[in-house]
């Protein structure tokens, strides 16, 4: 393998960052909003300093915006509305029989 | 309020006078990027930095208030002192711009604030560290707050220096000049005042001299990464710690206390 000859040019145009940040030991990591910045060690200083300010958090996660795969909002039909008949799929659907108890 | 006896040792009130002042006039001098920041992010992280060193002064003027007595407070200490009787690093009260004379006007250079918190806060982290152990605890435990909020401030100017320095042809050329406009400012970090001997004396303040190895490797193994060239020491030494101070000095502090000057024991 060839190591690289020269290092890599500044950017001009920093890529965006989605920003998680957990809230207490135990919970799951949010989504809280985005930042540009140029690598990620830049990108988690920053979100420190616009999204944990008030407290908000305990750790944080930053992912490149590249390497999110999203649906399509025009895909929103067969995606998600063939769901919208099937109440029987909730839980809540169905009786529970006296012998059963409390579920 | 814990008032002071006989049997408390405290600090001398100019120390801890010296310590607060450093932190608002540089605290002052950051919050004018406040809505000018070079991007949003960092815009929020200079005023969290600023917010940070008023809250070390509001703390330090208060214990220094209490001993003071005589109607003393933390608002009287910061908005109606004069200039020589202020007591901060002289390195605090620079503009960000290269240097030039008070009147001028510039643009602000985002290399030179990046330089001065970098060579500021290696000095305080290592001061602060040196503090947890003084014998005054108002004032340990004023440091072992501060500490944690001086090791960011280094973390985050640190990491701005290497990108700068080490970044393109531009950046890397206002970094030195930045580096080299500042680092003669730095001789006061060692030079001792009254205040800082009597300190060291009583047992509540830290000696500079023995954090100066330290510092000198701190900045050094950042200025090799950063690719800048360390500028060799002059024989100048500044005295704002005595209250002799720059030219910016008076222009900061008229536009820091004129409103509370106007409007005495005004609330909002």
């Amino acid at each position: 393998m060839n190591a690289p000859t020269s290092t890599p040019a500044a950017l001009k145009e920093w890529p965006l960052w989605e920003v998680f940040v957990r809230s207490k030991q135990g919970l799951e990591h949010k989504h809280c909003g985005s930042l540009h910045a140029s690598d990620a060690q830049h990108a988690l200083q920053m979100a420190r300093d616009v999204y944990t300010r008030r407290q908000e958090g305990v750790s944080i996660w930053v992912v490149p915006s590249v390497a999110i795969a999203a649906s399509e909002p025009n895909d929103k039909a067969e995606f998600f509305e063939p769901a919208s008949d099937k109440i029987y799929r909730h839980p809540t659907f169905y009786a529970i029989p006296d012998v059963v108890g409390h579920m | 309020m814990n008032m002071p006896n006989a049997t408390t040792v405290h600090a001398p009130v100019d120390y801890l006078l010296h310590l607060a002042d450093s932190a608002l006039i540089l605290g002052q001098r950051n919050a004018e990027w406040c809505g000018h920041g070079p991007i949003l992010e960092e815009d929020m992280a200079l005023a969290n930095n600023s917010l940070d060193l008023i809250g070390q002064a509001r703390l330090l003027y208060q214990h220094a208030a209490t001993l003071l007595g005589n109607g003393a407070t933390e608002d009287t200490l910061a908005y109606f002192r004069d200039e020589p009787q202020f007591r901060n690093h002289t390195i605090c009260e620079l503009p960000h711009l290269p240097l030039m004379s008070a009147t001028a006007r510039g643009d602000r250079d985002f290399a030179v604030t990046v330089v001065r918190n970098f060579l500021y806060s290696a000095f305080m982290v290592l001061l602060w560290e040196a503090l947890l152990r003084s014998e005054d605890a108002q004032l340990a435990a004023i440091a072992d707050k501060s500490l944690k909020e001086a090791r960011y401030h280094l973390r985050h100017s640190r990491d701005w220096l290497v990108r700068l320095g080490d970044g393109t042809e531009l950046s890397h050329q206002k970094a030195q000049a930045a580096l080299n406009a500042l680092l003669p400012y730095t001789a006061e970090f060692w030079a001792d005042s009254d205040a800082e001997r009597a300190a060291v004396a009583n047992g509540t303040g830290a000696a500079t001299a023995a954090l100066r190895a330290d510092w000198d490797q701190l900045v050094d193994a950042a200025l090799a990464e950063a690719t800048l060239v360390r500028p060799a020491q002059t024989a100048f030494v500044p005295t704002g710690k005595q209250g002799r101070h720059s030219e910016h000095m008076g222009f900061l502090l008229a536009e820091m206390q004129s409103l509370a000057r106007q409007h005495p024991n005004g609330t909002w």
